[in-house]
């Protein structure tokens, strides 16, 4: 055992709660996942935490550590000083469950509002043909693993519970962004429903999506303000609009 | 009632943050240099004298439309002849910045600056807001940013004017071609930064190619979207060097035009 | 506390590929499903696929079909495989695939805007769709996506998009409930509030993956307790091959607190190559007899093979992932390992930084951030780690139904069979979608014939008494002490080498953890309690040790994922024979039974004298059954 290591733990549920101060042992090259878990074999059985593949790519183990949105399997205690003492609370955007476990249904109903990919009519299995080009984009959205660090951030809905009716969050503008970059969905009106019933107005572009991101997808860059673009094309561009209107270009686009 | 991080059913939690790092640096330097730049900008703007040292232009006062414009200033003119506010002839600096403010107010880097440091909206990522509402820009006045394109468009005859006055910068103050001196290689660089700035512009970005579903149907747009994605990533540095060095620019010819010799000549 | 009750058609246990893919097939076809899975959704195990998934589409090299991948995936099972699932898997899996893509995953592409496939061991051509090295989540993903239309469906034809196809996130199931011999439900308990969950069901599919919690080196998240392993046995249902273990010759070693999580197979697809302490090249000496002709034997070919693959044999770092795992631990035993016990893995020296970047995301990004190694630059340090489990329930290839259970199918990692002895790279995800598929069509056509069968009060009060039981004690052993007893004991014991003496010690061993287990006590409340969670899966792992070590002592050979030190070599009359496991409520008892011999037609594909490597005189002379 290379350190004796400070914590404090939120502990508490949707009613009450508290940081709980806790010393444990910890080994060179631990993450605080490994942490975590040694304080709930000896000490805390029942502290609550989600994790899944311990490598940063299930997305599971969002919480926060000294105050910022992280994944705990990808935290090094090496990053922390000796002497530092290491804060752990739970996502601060969504309602808690128990411990470090909150409730990110939220997520899951945004979802379910994104419509799906659509294919061509009359499209079969095997004939589409696609240029790597064309779907780089949409590849770098794809890399998300949901651990929703950035919905947790994003301050739209973090400082604002009420906004959560009619925003998605930075999430789901990627997937609106991937979709409406498909080269082949043929659902057209993702512009329009993104700004009008997803919310994409409410983004002041203060990029702590971006920030949090353990992808490292250019959230901000590379989908959402390319959607405000986008979108600006059909909304608040009366020349292009004017332009859509005398030809009918999308389709070659 | 208590939203945000106290919301009913979030963690229980007394700290609006949590985080151990300065995250207050960040914000705090960006308000000392726009603020700087906003009052040391008014104060050049009312001051309306010493912008044209021949032959450099101060690019706060470029083009100089207004009658009231020193000789030689004018390149374009003096279409409207000068505006009366308040009974005092208005400064032609404040005819013309209004579209390059409204190019880096509608600028997406500039958004995130100006939304952090003076609306701490947020001020930092998860550190709570201290505001009780927020609605974005989906309303007036911010609703007017998602029109950046045209103060982009806008801001390209600018760097054009600006880049003309650049290449004047090579005539010697007799009007003679072919010298050139401080002056020439301080708004030579005015002119690259301003044109860097707006070709890494996010508008650029979606006009040059952003905008396309099918790249591989359009190479050279392609090819052009990756040049202008590469400079992109450096958006927020050309955002302030360029800024920087507008106001040194102008700093620089008020400087000449009180002491002419200040403006070494190379040759 | 009122039960939480619900009735659908079919429930699906696990949210991984195959259940996702079940789920699909049986709503497609009208009914009305319930995934339950133990996180959230969209977190399964799959996510942690990386290289890609085999389908013998021929995108980069026509001369690929179905046979051939057929060939491959016998070869790599040792021909243990039962071979109607691997003809149907090798058949089926370019389908799969393509209709990955209409439901808008997003392959990387070759110049004619195909799907692009890469190489990988034990695959003669380039045969893995792949997503840089991320597949596994882009297979999910799309699934999830998939499930989420269907929803969307369902809500714009009756206004209730979870009325007929709903995910129950974060629930443990406890028992697959009979009645009349035939299933009826499962039940189990909420995760997040420790309430019970009963859900009554005619047909139920078991698609909950592996065991690698089991070991303590292991690929495996949290969610490898071989749940559904241990749910067929004790609902009467068979496990096949539980000996074979796949151990993935390259894990990380280093450090300690990522010991065992996964660097793909792509990484020596791309060109890696294995090195030991003295700079040897070393799978050059570990090339078995019957790949002789297939594998290159000298490090000039083996490079020459990555331009031109059609006069140059492979490089033997691609060899099926048995032999490089016995290769490294071989190394690593004889004192020419690296300082943490593994062996080194470069990749650096035949790729530019920007193309490593590029093909290995993710590979860059997990050492980059765990371990602080660039691998543009340095060389990875890598070891063996309990991957998959090749055994596991007997199903009927056509349909995925357990044998001997009326109304339980099984697919994906937890049904056995398909892999043999050993499962190639890029095979597990064509499996999930394949056999997933199936397991959904096996259901609704039983569903169809047999419609509802509910579950008597008593078998629901029987289940329900077991979820209690741990809370009722105080003072009793400590389920994560026993764990790590358990790990212990698989690790040393029931790992990549083997012997009879220690397989012995470790069958009395895990009888004892068996019988302590029984005595468990939880601190707590049911809220969201790891150590309450743990307690059940703790009764799942050491059922499906029991079954390994029993299965592996009485198999005297050895052969892909099972190595004896006291029988080295592969014997032709152990290939004739699966191991059975069966569970009598008390211990699980083992029977040998004799595969299915392979058809003419399929014994026709192979040359007749590699079937000699594998096969005895008698069989080869019989050429197949008709």
């Amino acid at each position: 055992m290379a350190r004796t290591l400070k914590l404090r733990i939120w502990r508490g549920d949707d009613k009450t709660g508290a940081l709980q101060d806790v010393t444990v042992e910890a080994n060179h090259g631990e993450v605080v996942l490994d942490i975590i878990h040694r304080v709930q074999a000896t000490q805390m059985g029942d502290l609550a935490v989600r994790w899944n593949c311990k490598a940063g790519k299930c997305g599971s183990c969002s919480m926060e550590i000294n105050g910022k949105p992280r994944l705990a399997c990808m935290t090094q205690i090496s990053a922390y000083g000796e002497e530092e003492t290491i804060t752990i609370t739970p996502l601060r955007a969504f309602p808690v469950i128990k411990d470090l476990v909150t409730d990110v249904s939220y997520n899951y109903k945004k979802a379910m509002e994104i419509p799906a990919m659509e294919m061509p009519a009359g499209m079969k299995p095997g004939e589409p043909r696609m240029q790597q080009v064309d779907v780089e984009r949409s590849q770098e959205f794809r890399k998300c693993i949901e651990c929703f660090l950035c919905q947790n951030t994003c301050h739209v809905i973090r400082d604002h519970e009420e906004n959560k009716k009619s925003f998605a969050g930075p999430r789901f503008f990627i997937r609106i962004a991937e979709l409406d970059m498909h080269p082949l969905d043929i659902l057209r009106n993702r512009k329009k429903t993104a700004q009008e019933e997803h919310g994409l107005g409410f983004c002041n572009i203060t990029k702590c999506c971006t920030e949090v991101c353990p992808e490292h997808i250019k959230i901000t860059d590379n989908a959402i303000i390319p959607m405000k673009e986008r979108v600006a094309d059909e909304k608040y561009d009366p020349v292009r609009w004017l332009g859509s209107k005398i030809r009918r270009r999308e389709e070659v686009l | 009632m208590a939203t945000g991080v106290f919301s009913e059913g979030r963690a229980k939690i007394s700290e609006r943050t949590l985080r151990t790092d300065k995250w207050w640096i960040q914000p705090l330097i960006t308000v000392a240099v726009l603020f700087s730049f906003i009052v040391y900008a008014t104060w050049r703007a009312l001051e309306n004298a010493h912008y044209y040292a021949e032959p450099l232009i101060s690019p706060f006062y470029s083009p100089c439309l207004s009658t009231t414009c020193v000789s030689g200033s004018s390149l374009l003119g003096t279409p409207f002849g000068h505006i009366i506010v308040f009974g005092m002839v208005l400064s032609p600096a404040f005819i013309i910045l209004i579209f390059p403010l409204g190019f880096r107010m509608t600028c997406y880097y500039y958004r995130k600056a100006y939304f952090r440091s003076f609306w701490m909206s947020p001020p930092a990522c998860a550190v709570a807001e201290p505001h009780a509402k927020y609605t974005g820009e989906t309303k007036a006045p911010l609703i007017v940013n998602n029109g950046h394109r045209y103060f982009f468009y806008i801001g390209l005859v600018f760097n054009t004017l600006l880049t003309i006055d650049a290449i004047l910068a090579f005539k010697n103050p007799q009007g003679q071609w072919g010298h050139m001196s401080l002056g020439t290689v301080v708004l030579l660089l005015n002119a690259t930064f301003l044109w860097g700035y707006s070709a890494s512009c996010h508008s650029c970005r979606h006009a040059i190619g952003g905008r396309l579903r099918h790249f591989s149907k359009h190479p050279f747009r392609y090819k052009a979207w990756t040049v202008v994605s590469r400079l992109n990533q450096k958006h927020q540095n050309f955002a302030w060097v360029s800024l920087i060095w507008v106001a040194f620019s102008d700093f620089f010819v008020r400087m000449v035009s009180l002491h002419p010799t200040w403006n070494k000549y190379f040759f | 506390m009122t039960l939480e009750k619900y009735k659908y058609d079919v429930v699906v246990i696990g949210a991984g590929g195959a259940g996702l893919r079940a789920a699909v097939e049986a709503r497609d076809a009208g009914l009305s499903v319930a995934i339950v899975c133990k996180s959230l959704f969209g977190k399964a195990h799959t996510v942690m696929a990386e290289g890609g998934a085999a389908a013998s589409m021929g995108n980069v090299n026509d001369n690929d079909n179905w046979m051939v991948h057929f060939r491959d995936t016998m070869r790599g099972g040792k021909f243990l495989n039962h071979y109607r699932m691997a003809e149907l898997h090798a058949k089926e899996a370019p389908d799969r695939i393509w209709e990955l893509e209409m439901w808008g995953a997003l392959f990387d592409r070759t110049k004619e805007g195909k799907i692009s496939q890469r190489n990988f061991g034990g695959h003669e051509y380039p045969r893995l769709a792949h997503v840089g090295d991320r597949t596994g989540l882009e297979l999910i993903r799309t699934m999830q996506q998939r499930i989420v239309a269907l929803q969307q469906k369902d809500q714009r034809e009756t206004g209730d998009a979870e009325k007929n196809l709903k995910v129950f996130a974060e629930v443990t199931i406890t028992e697959i409930l009979k009645e009349n011999g035939k299933v009826a439900g499962a039940y189990g308990y909420r995760r997040e509030s420790g309430e019970e969950i009963l859900f009554e069901a005619p047909a139920v599919v078991i698609a909950t993956g592996g065991v690698g919690k089991t070991f303590k080196i292991t690929s495996n998240s949290w969610e490898g307790t071989g749940d559904g392993h241990a749910l067929a046995l004790k609902a009467g249902a068979n496990l096949v091959d539980m000996e074979f273990l796949q151990f993935h010759p390259t894990g990380m070693v280093w450090p300690l607190s990522v010991k065992g999580i996964l660097v793909t197979e792509s990484v020596r697809g791309e060109g890696g190559i294995l090195t030991n302490s003295l700079g040897e090249r070393f799978m050059f000496k570990y090339i078995p007899d019957v790949f002789k002709d297939k594998y290159a034997d000298n490090p000039e070919e083996a490079d020459r093979w990555y331009l031109d693959q059609d006069n140059n044999r492979r490089p033997p770092e691609l060899l099926p992932r048995d032999e490089v795992a016995r290769a490294i631990n071989s190394e690593v035993k004889a004192g020419r390992g690296t300082e943490h016990g593994g062996v080194f893995l470069d990749v650096s020296k035949r790729l530019s930084a920007e193309v490593i970047k590029k093909r290995l995301p993710s590979m860059w990004h997990q050492f980059y951030e765990l371990a602080g190694v660039d691998i543009t630059k340095e060389a990875m340090e890598v070891g063996p780690t309990c991957h998959y489990v090749m055994g596991g329930v007997e199903v009927e290839p056509d349909t995925a139904a357990a044998v001997g259970v009326d109304g339980l199918f099984a697919a994906g990692e937890v049904a056995g069979g398909m892999h043999g002895s050993n499962r190639l790279g890029g095979n597990s995800l064509t499996d999930l979608l394949v056999f997933g598929r199936r397991a959904g069509m096996g259901a609704v056509e039983y569903v169809k014939s047999h419609g509802a069968n509910p579950a008597s009060d008593a078998t629901i009060q029987k289940a329900s008494a077991k979820i209690e039981a741990p809370f009722a004690r105080t003072g009793g052993e400590n389920a994560y002490s026993l764990h790590q007893e358990l790990q212990e004991i698989t690790h040393n014991l029931v790992g990549i080498i083997r012997t009879g003496a220690e397989l012995k010690e470790a069958i009395e061993k895990i009888a004892d953890i068996r019988k302590r287990s029984a005595n468990i006590s939880v601190t707590g409340d049911r809220k969201f309690n790891p150590g309450f969670h743990l307690a059940f899966d703790l009764d799942n792992m050491l059922l499906v040790a029991e079954s390994t070590a029993k299965s592996a002592i009485l198999r005297e050979e050895s052969r892909g994922g099972h190595t004896r030190d006291d029988f080295p070599g592969m014997n032709s009359t152990w290939r004739q024979v699966n191991h059975i496991s069966s569970f009598d409520g008390e211990k699980v008892n083992i029977k040998a039974q004799e595969l299915p011999a392979l058809p003419k037609e399929l014994f026709d594909l192979f040359d007749v004298h590699e079937l000699e490597k594998y096969m005895t005189s008698e069989e080869i002379a019989k050429g197949g059954s008709k």
